[in-house]
């Protein structure tokens, strides 16, 4: 026992180095909510997404670094609504850190803020990987991120009041450059509404929603689970009686049944941002939607 | 949208369009235009309220279940083909452990079922009840703890029942291992699974390299502690030292490495001869673990394809005083052994992996003073056992997997066991997180 005492000690002494922490740390589950945060906060936070684009954020590995992050983190924001489940319960106990847990002021999720949509009436996992309360993508409407910027506005207050100033007046830019810009994106995506799309995965519905494009179809046979050449052949089929007017998937998606049901329909395929840096030119919040809508007028004329 | 517009339109088809019919003047079709915009905002506002109260009445609590904690079950059933008999088996070399590590029975068999049960308690606290379910010996608690969620600077503090933090592999539940069974350095060295009763503290340090300490002390109710229960003792039976270091590497890789020290003080510990003859050993008993873990996927999205390489270095030294059954005499005895494993799984399509292991131990050296001689103890005789093994799983889910293991097994020193099981793996319930 004393030996175990010496190297704990010992151990503690070599780690007692640590950073001074000026800037709010803010972990972010997913890219979107990390452009938020750091367009709500600026440069008195520094802002962590625990994923990028590329990443399908329901399959994520609870890595080491992601525990070391959360560990000091002073605001947490994810989607919530059960996307995370794989692993964020994981990383919360780990991190040995009260500021984030569920119920503290440094807990936010941010699908609690917005109106859902695709809450299911029957909840049964022969249905795929269905979300209990409702569809969590909720970031691709842009009203939506309004809502939760003004959230979490609030939150950052809260945490940190000796900068409540700059956090009303950044919020305050960032709410009237976004209505500014909404306005510009309604005007462009009129031209979508009633556009008949067919989908990877359901992380496209808050879109749809918005835009009042009409979802014909989605290339997974049920939520969560990868295309099945079957499914490819019966959705091939339902295209010839109700043809969509463009297929769309995500950064993370593989490519190759959204060009296999492509070539077979002759239905142009294309790949959306979903996030931010999901391509090169939705380099923040603004980007991912003009680079979305963008992306969409031109293979729908 | 869709449905608005259509409604919108059959709407203002209804009031509006017999007198569009008659309709000559511009102001009047103008007027038209807008009752039509009227309707279809109000359409829109409608729908938006119902959206809210649906969003509301989903969200509403249930009544006194709502606080139910999350709640899932492991089921797995196993078809295994063994060319030895498992009653027979053994790992020679090494002491036996108290725990099960035989490949189980001939034929098709239900495996343990795992009953869980999680929820946090209040704001400060974490519960876990974890009841493996075996189809012979009823229920048994595999893992029950409370772990602290306000400590804060990086501590938390387990208390309870739990998997140890020694090694690797003994913290993850065998639902999530990679293959069948345990590595035959977890079978000689933790009695193939570690679980102990009583409490752990761990610290993460505030860097942005992933580095961890914990230290654990416990009753000593398992294998290498003895006898099996623990000792009819006030304090601590057996302590446990651990410490990890982790982090990315590019653009893909993730690795963690650790080092762990378990101490325990086995008195009576018993053991019995394939001989039949049942001997006992009261003294130290210190093991050293290296464990490594390195996992790839492609831009972390482990979705398509992803590699995972796993190994672990077991060392362990015991001094005391062993009591032959057969002799009934007491005399000096020390061990130096060691056993090491790696093991690699690829998914090479969504769904579809395969994974290779390799084991291997090393008896080492061990001593006897008089009046034991080595010949008292047949199972000791030096012996280096090792196996290879292969599998292919299939996971048409997150929540099943259907797996082919074969295997050939050289614990025995004059046998070969050729093994061939057919498992499935499936969840039910609340989905589970698993640890990196």
């Amino acid at each position: 026992m004393k030996a175990i005492l010496r190297f704990v000690v010992a151990l503690s002494s070599v780690v007692v180095a640590l950073p001074a922490a000026a800037a709010l740390n803010v972990f972010a589950c997913e890219q979107e909510w990390a452009a938020l945060a750091q367009e709500l906060a600026g440069d008195k936070a520094s802002v962590y997404s625990a994923t990028n684009a590329l990443q399908d954020v329901h399959k994520v590995e609870a890595r080491p670094s992601l525990i070391a992050r959360i560990r000091s983190a002073d605001l947490l924001i994810c989607s919530g609504s059960e996307l995370e489940i794989g692993w964020l319960p994981l990383l919360l106990t780990q991190s040995g850190n009260a500021k984030i847990q569920p119920g503290s002021a440094g807990y936010v999720e941010a699908s609690q803020f917005v109106p859902k949509l695709e809450i299911p009436k029957v909840v049964d996992r022969a249905l795929g990987d269905v979300h209990p309360s409702g569809n969590p993508h909720v970031h691709l409407d842009p009203r939506n991120i309004a809502r939760v910027a003004e959230a979490l506005t609030e939150r950052l207050v809260q945490l940190d009041p000796a900068n409540a100033d700059a956090y009303h007046a950044r919020g305050n830019s960032f709410r009237e450059r976004w209505r500014a810009a909404l306005s510009r994106w309604e005007q462009q995506a009129a031209r979508l509404k009633g556009v008949p799309v067919v989908v990877y995965h359901k992380d496209m519905s808050y879109f749809i929603g918005w835009a009042g494009m009409r979802e014909a179809g989605s290339l997974e046979p049920k939520p969560g689970l990868p295309p099945t050449p079957a499914h490819l052949a019966e959705l091939v089929e339902r295209m010839k009686r109700d043809p969509a007017k463009v297929i769309v998937y995500s950064p993370y998606n593989s490519p190759r049944a959204a060009e296999f049901l492509s070539e077979r329909t002759k239905i142009p395929s294309v790949m959306l941002p979903f996030t931010v840096g999901g391509t090169d030119k939705a380099k923040d919040l603004f980007g991912l939607f003009d680079d979305t809508i963008a992306r969409l007028l031109e293979v729908v004329k | 949208m869709y449905r608005k517009e259509t409604m919108a339109l059959a709407v203002a088809a209804a009031l509006g369009l017999p007198h569009a019919a008659e309709a000559q003047t511009q102001d009047e079709v103008r007027a038209l235009r807008e009752q039509v915009r009227q309707l279809d905002k109000r359409v829109q506002e409608a729908e938006a309220t119902a959206q809210q109260a649906a969003v509301q009445a989903s969200s509403r609590p249930t009544g006194e279940n709502a606080m139910n904690p999350a709640v899932s079950v492991i089921l797995n059933g196993i078809y295994s083909n063994l060319s030895q008999d498992p009653n027979a088996f053994r790992i020679n070399g090494f002491v036996p452990t108290l725990g099960e590590v035989g490949p189980g029975v001939r034929g098709l068999s239900l495996g343990e079922s795992e009953l869980a049960l999680a929820a946090n308690i209040d704001h400060n606290f974490r519960g876990t009840l974890i009841a493996s379910i075996s189809p012979e010996d009823g229920i048994g608690v595999e893992e029950g703890y409370i772990q602290t969620l306000a400590l804060s600077y990086g501590f938390t503090i387990k208390a309870g029942r739990f998997f140890s933090g020694v090694g690797y592999q003994n913290q993850i539940h065998a639902h999530a291992w990679d293959f069948t069974d345990a590595p035959l350095a977890n079978k000689v060295f933790l009695g193939n699974q570690l679980g102990e009763d009583g409490v752990q503290l761990k610290w993460v340090a505030p860097t942005e390299t992933y580095f961890d300490v914990g230290v654990e002390v416990g009753r000593g109710r398992q294998f290498p502690a003895g006898p099996a229960g623990g000792r009819n003792k006030n304090g601590v039976g057996s302590s446990t030292l651990f410490a990890h270091v982790g982090g990315d590497l590019g653009t893909g890789v993730a690795w963690q490495t650790g080092v762990s020290y378990l101490s325990t003080s086995p008195q009576d510990r018993s053991f019995d001869d394939p001989t039949g003859t049942s001997n006992s050993f009261t003294g130290q008993s210190r093991l050293w673990v290296l464990d490594g873990i390195l996992k790839w996927a492609p831009n972390y999205n482990p979705t398509y394809t992803n590699f995972k390489l796993q190994g672990e270095y077991f060392r362990r030294k015991e001094e005391g005083d062993l009591t032959s059954g057969a002799t009934a005499q007491t005399g000096g005895f020390a061990s130096a052994q060691s056993g090491w494993y790696l093991q690699g799984v690829y998914q090479f399509i969504p769904m579809w992996r395969v994974g290779y292991r390799y084991d291997r131990l090393d008896s080492g050296t061990t001593s006897f003073s008089t009046p034991l001689t080595a010949a008292d103890f047949p199972i000791l005789a030096a012996y280096n056992p090792t196996r290879h093994t292969v599998m292919v799983d299939w996971s048409p889910s997150e929540f099943s997997r259907v797996r082919l293991q074969a295997a050939s097994d050289k614990s025995r020193s004059d046998a070969t066991d050729k093994q061939v099981f057919l498992q499935y793996i499936v969840s039910l319930g609340a989905h589970g997180a698993h640890k990196f």
